[in-house]
């Protein structure tokens, strides 16, 4: 990184390290769940970006880490032999058997990353190996986000349906809703966003990133110099699946509900909109996106809650049509990417024509 | 010892009812150059694409270095030691030109490559001297994209090496290019073929001329004639296949 860059992020790190001492708890509760979602959209800057694959199910991925800790944090609230209301209404006199490893937290952490990242791959896997490209590709997606979403609603007695899941007991006896708990969780999302954004910073500059880039840009020329695209774009796919699993948790942690409404189509398009505003190529882009778009709904919704579907359409118009590579565009347009002595030659080209 | 690099046997590509190439041999032996010539839709592409496993043959075998490629995957044909130059240049236009290297490079696609974030040294000295040769060391950071059209065909001749290739093959490497440019190609390819083979698809005679390599002139997915470029100038069939194109072939670049 350059010493601008650095300098930048070190900023910026500072400010979020500091935010608990000069926000209101309100705005800090807002920021840490922008942040957790940050994590979402820096797998996106992967699979979109510099992949090139349009995913418009990321809201899946999302769920299945949320759904996956909000099953302990709702066995977590019950007393033992207990059944979550929505089974109960149903006659179970059990557990399902595949809720029951979910009332060890560990097991449920461990889930909130591997279930997405599993269902990432098995999807990947059979989609990139048929070569599924493109447009169809993001209709798969989309058919996925649909299907899921569906599915939580119609199986109420096992996902607790249309409301959700919600009224959770403590993590490892510590009460999330709390003030301690939530400035405890705004602490453990800023580490993982941040280790979340310095793997992806290090894979943005090793080869298998830019083996990503190349595929993006000619995948038949990438294969045609002896690479099978497929395992590339399942790796890329499925780390992105994982920190959106990631996000749902440290999202649903801290807001303490989560419903089918939360991962279906329309959010998992508002998900797409976050990077595009941010420019999809970049990972400070993403985070910024998310944060920009996500304040700017709060600020819109409370102010005049019918509005923000047509603002986040028009935003979206605006960046397609106007900033293709985000709000990043603004910054960096002037800013010369390279040392002077390399640019020379574009430059001499450019004055020759 | 004699055993020819890439041997063609009896092969046949069929789109639906249109036969592209009907039951062509050919032989390619090891160091050597071979152009392929004749009009349009005689079925040079699809050769090509036949060989590299871009299209799948109806009948007949591709053999190399005594290895049957026919039903392999695309990426393992690579493997085997086949690159091909597409027509159109087809670069990585967001990566540097050396980023392009190094992906094209044949030690990037073993999986411990994958995390790393510069190539090794003995990478960096082939990456060096692949762009000495094709002529493109001053733009090496720049983006693909951004090159001028003979510079993007040099660098796709120099992906092609960089994959490791024993047998490389250009579909129309000097299209597009100023005649200076096209000079400096086919003196680039004579000089690869010290250490490649090459099957190269070219219409300029000139050019083809330049190479001075024996000539497989394709017709209607056969072979019609081969040997030098002279005696199948002379030759009547191909003359009268060429028609109208006899004089572009004789004098335009002459």
């Amino acid at each position: 990184m350059r010493r601008a860059e650095l300098t930048a992020h070190a900023i910026a790190l500072g400010l979020l390290v500091l935010a608990p001492w000069w926000l209101s708890p309100y705005d800090l509760s807002l920021l840490g769940r922008f942040l957790a979602m940050s994590i979402l959209a820096l797998g996106l800057t992967i699979v979109w970006g510099w992949s090139g694959l349009l995913s418009l199910g990321q809201g899946v991925f999302f769920g299945l880490g949320a759904y996956a800790l909000a099953m302990n944090l709702k066995l977590a609230a019950l007393a033992p032999g207990d059944l979550p209301d929505f089974m109960v209404w149903s006659g179970f006199s059990r557990l399902p058997w595949w809720w029951a490893p979910f009332r060890h937290p560990v097991v449920a952490l461990a889930a909130v990353v591997l279930v997405p990242a599993a269902v990432a791959a098995a999807f990947g896997w059979l989609v990139f190996h048929r070569r599924v490209r493109g447009v169809y590709f993001a209709l798969l997606t989309q058919a996925l986000a649909l299907a899921f979403s569906t599915f939580l609603v119609s199986q109420q007695a096992y996902t607790g349906g249309f409301s959700g899941l919600t009224n959770f007991g403590p993590l490892f006896g510590v009460q999330l809703a709390d003030q301690k708990g939530q400035t405890a969780l705004y602490g453990v999302t800023l580490v993982l966003l941040t280790a979340s954004y310095a793997l992806a910073t290090w894979l943005s500059k090793s080869h298998f990133g830019r083996l990503l880039v190349a595929i993006r840009d000619g995948e038949n020329r990438v294969r045609f110099l002896g690479y099978n695209a497929a395992p590339y774009k399942v790796a890329a796919f499925t780390l992105a699946a994982a920190f959106a699993g990631l996000a749902g948790a440290l999202y649903v942690a801290q807001v303490g509900v989560i419903s089918p409404d939360m991962v279906g189509v329309v959010p998992s398009i508002e998900m797409l909109i976050w990077v595009a505003v941010g420019g999809r190529e970049s990972l400070a882009g993403a985070v910024l996106g998310c944060l920009l778009v996500n304040f700017g709904k709060d600020w819109v919704s409370s102010a005049m809650p019918s509005l923000w579907l047509f603002v986040m359409g028009g935003l979206f118009v605006l960046v397609v049509t106007v900033l293709p590579r985000g709000i990043g565009q603004l910054v960096s347009v002037r800013v010369p990417r390279r040392r002077p002595a390399e640019v020379a030659p574009a430059a001499q080209e450019l004055a020759g024509q | 010892m004699n055993q020819p690099l890439l041997q063609i046997e009896h092969l046949t590509v069929r789109f639906d009812a249109f036969t592209a190439i009907d039951d062509l041999s050919l032989t390619v032996p090891a160091r050597s150059v071979r152009v392929l010539i004749g009009p349009n839709g005689a079925g040079k592409s699809t050769l090509l694409d036949a060989i590299i496993g871009r299209v799948r043959p109806a009948a007949g075998r591709i053999v190399f270095k005594g290895r049957d490629l026919t039903h392999l995957p695309e990426h393992r044909i690579v493997r085997a030691g086949i690159c091909r130059k597409f027509q159109a240049p087809g670069l990585l236009d967001s990566l540097t030109v050396h980023d392009n290297l190094v992906v094209a490079e044949a030690r990037s696609r073993r999986w411990p490559a994958l995390l790393r974030t510069q190539p090794t040294a003995a990478q960096a000295g082939r990456i060096d001297g692949i762009l000495a040769t094709v002529g493109l060391t001053a733009e090496r950071h720049r983006p693909a994209g951004r090159l001028a059209h003979g510079q993007k065909q040099w660098l796709e001749i120099g992906m092609v090496v960089a994959s490791g290739a024993e047998l490389l093959l250009l579909d129309e490497p000097a299209a597009g290019m100023s005649l200076g440019e096209r000079e400096q190609t086919a003196d680039l390819l004579q000089r690869l073929a010290d250490r490649h083979s090459l099957l190269v698809i070219d219409h300029d005679m000139a050019f083809v001329e330049r190479l001075g390599a024996p000539v497989s002139v394709l017709h209607a997915g056969r072979l019609l004639k081969e040997g030098s470029l002279q005696d199948v100038r002379q030759d009547p069939q191909v003359r009268a296949v060429y028609l109208g194109r006899v004089d572009e072939c004789e004098y335009d670049y002459a």
